[in-house]
């Protein structure tokens, strides 16, 4: 059932949405204001005189090379990130699922990374990393492995990816765990007196009935990885080494803070808002047609 | 088709027992029906004989070996759940030959038993429909033809129509009894109706708190039920049942409300004095000049015929079904026909049959 209080008048209702107002006001509309004007601008060397450029910056933009690069980047870090998290936490939430001892505390520790702040995440990967002082690096350099994530990209970009879905591991979990159990019992208990097991089971009757869990997770997982991992990357490689794992959210801060870019670095902050602003869209039709059912 | 046997089925969850210990042998083709109340171990044991859950201990033997320790899906069992456990995100044909394709069956054999099924269950029309289109009764329907198309050696229905309403509910239930006749498939029903019970099963199964307290066929379990908790379940409105003594020399009771009533089958054993429950079901009470006054409580009239409940003077409620309409509701005089008497011995609640050397049947 549906509560809702209706207010009389209109100068309270105001009242009581005016803080939230606010907020998106000063913390959204006016950065983001701020983010398209300074995309058409362009500031000269030490930033005393600025002037109107129009569409010049993302022309800019779209014809760089190192830009085009670094959405190619994003794709593959995107996508190996979603599959990666959502594949290992369907893994574990199919294993938790069962009648198991200490089954609670199995699930609190597998949902505590996503409480780990990411450079708190990132400095417990190096020290397991490492060439020289991780635990692992060591392990993997006195073994033969020539490893060394500072210095070879694809090592680099393996590192970005696994610490990233590593902390996305967790809420992946809490969702396909309940997803699991919205399916109902007696449904799976048809399918084995139909004679259906394991995994023949899970693929024809849980997975089907675990789809919507599944394309929510997706869209989550892209925006997630897109532009929540700017944390992780930062504190561990830095957009390196050179640019093997600059993907595009690192590429805004290196462009606008490090190189004092603030034109092009907005106009990439703009293209990013709007594929932000398409992922949502796609997430709330998504949410929308699951409730209509 | 199979035979069904179960030897000494017992099954804890934890420390708590839940059967304890179950025989039960069918012939093939048989229709049994499980009954109790709820809690009483009914689904329980059902569950074990479909392989959900795992017997503490004991033996079921179907078609002579004993699958016990075996998965439900090699067991070749089919079953109706109480909620239809469709699969809801596939067609109608496709939750029926869910299990064929699991078998690797032919495609045409496939077509061949689900286009059957379907005409037998009315569902032609509906094949490509998903679940959640269907009513109520179309999504029974097609739980029956998932089981049906599999050909299984043993059906088992857990409560399958009590999510129905209650004409759906008469109408399904000649059509499963009809359907299992025809196929000759040895079935297991469990309900805690009673009227299904009776009108479906060639024998039934009363089960109370984990025990088998009867099996029997329905008519002999109305006529001679095993104990009082039998008496008292089966039957609608419940039978009476009254604290009595034996009396002149086991040849009658004389029963705590007043009466004293001869025994129209023979003596009862025992000494005089001996504390019985006696039975006698609301339909075996008349309206007699001669009888006993019971003051009326409430009444309640069916149409063809009148629930009468009267409370006597010492607390103790009486129910009386009276062929008749427009009885008086402030007293009745009422008499009890003998030729219908149970008697139960009041400690162990067991039957106390006529005649010297008659032995409690269990």
């Amino acid at each position: 059932m549906e509560r809702r209080t209706i207010f009389p008048g209109t100068a309270f209702p105001i009242f009581l949405v005016l803080p939230q107002l606010l907020l998106t006001v000063v913390f959204f509309l006016w950065p983001a204001g701020q983010a398209i004007w300074s995309s058409m601008t362009r500031a000269d060397p030490f930033g005393i005189r600025t002037q109107f450029v129009g569409w010049e910056n993302f022309q800019d933009l779209f014809t760089d090379p190192l830009y085009m690069d670094s959405i190619g980047r994003t794709v593959v870090f995107c996508t190996s990130v979603a599959t990666l998290s959502m594949g290992v936490a369907l893994l574990l939430a199919v294993c938790a699922d069962r009648e198991i001892r200490g089954r609670g505390w199995y699930r609190i520790m597998l949902i505590w990374p996503y409480a780990v702040a990411p450079a708190v995440a990132a400095v417990l990967w190096i020290l397991l990393l490492h060439p020289q002082i991780g635990l692992v690096g060591r392990a993997l350099n006195r073994h033969g492995v020539a490893w060394d994530y500072k210095l070879n990209s694809t090592q680099a970009m393996a590192v970005v990816i696994g610490a990233s879905a590593w902390k996305q591991v967790s809420y992946n979990f809490i969702f396909f765990l309940a997803g699991l159990q919205s399916v109902p019992k007696a449904v799976i208990e048809a399918a084995r007196m139909d004679g259906a097991k394991g995994w023949f089971r899970f693929r024809t009757v849980v997975l089907p009935l675990l789809m919507p869990t599944v394309f929510f997770l997706i869209v989550v997982n892209f925006v997630y990885a897109a532009f929540d991992t700017f944390g992780t990357i930062q504190a561990l490689t830095q957009g390196g080494p050179g640019k093997s794992t600059e993907t595009l959210v690192v590429k805004v801060f290196r462009d606008g803070l490090i190189n004092l870019d603030v034109g092009g670095s907005s106009a990439q902050s703009v293209v990013l808002m709007f594929g932000v602003i398409m992922l949502t869209a796609l997430q709330f039709r998504f949410l929308g047609k699951k409730s209509d059912e | 088709m199979a035979t069904l046997v179960l030897d000494g089925l017992r099954k804890s969850f934890g420390k708590i027992p839940v059967l304890h210990g179950v025989d039960l042998s069918m012939p093939s083709g048989e229709m049994l029906v499980i009954v109790g109340a709820s809690g009483c171990g009914k689904s329980t044991l059902l569950r074990l004989v479909a392989g959900l859950e795992e017997p503490t201990l004991g033996k079921i033997i179907l078609d002579g070996v004993d699958v016990a320790a075996r998965d439900p899906a090699d067991r070749d069992i089919a079953m109706v759940f109480q909620n239809y456990a469709l699969y809801p995100h596939m067609s109608v044909f496709d939750n029926m030959a869910y299990g064929l394709r699991i078998r690797d069956m032919p495609k045409a054999e496939i077509e061949r038993r689900v286009t059957e099924a379907a005409g037998t269950l009315e569902l032609s029309a509906l094949l490509q429909r998903k679940p959640r289109q269907l009513s109520g009764g179309q999504r029974q329907r097609v739980a029956m033809g998932r089981a049906i198309v599999r050909e299984p050696k043993l059906f088992l229905f857990d409560e399958p129509l009590s999510n129905l309403d209650a004409t759906l509910r008469v109408t399904m239930r000649a059509e499963i009894r009809r359907l299992q006749r025809r196929m000759g498939v040895t079935s297991l029903f469990v309900t805690h109706d009673q009227v299904e019970a009776m009108t479906l099963g060639d024998r039934l199964l009363v089960l109370h708190k984990g025990q088998a307290v009867q099996l029997a066929t329905p008519m002999e379990v109305f006529n001679r039920p095993a104990n009082t908790y039998v008496a008292g379940f089966i039957g609608a409105p419940a039978m009476n049942l009254l604290p009595a003594k034996l009396a002149q020399n086991g040849r009658a009771a004389q029963l705590e409300i007043g009466p004293t009533i001869a025994f129209a089958d023979g003596p009862r054993a025992g000494a005089d004095g001996r504390e019985l429950i006696v039975g006698i079901r609301p339909e075996h009470l008349h309206l007699d000049p001669a009888g006993f006054v019971l003051p009326v409580d409430l009444v309640e009239p069916l149409g063809s015929e009148t629930v009468v409940i009267g409370k006597l003077e010492n607390g103790q409620m009486l129910t009386i079904k009276l062929p008749c309409a427009g009885v008086s509701d402030t007293s009745l005089r009422v008499g009890i026909s003998e030729q219908h008497l149970h008697v139960f011995d009041a400690q162990t609640g067991l039957r106390l049959e006529g005649g010297l050397s008659a032995v409690p049947s269990s």
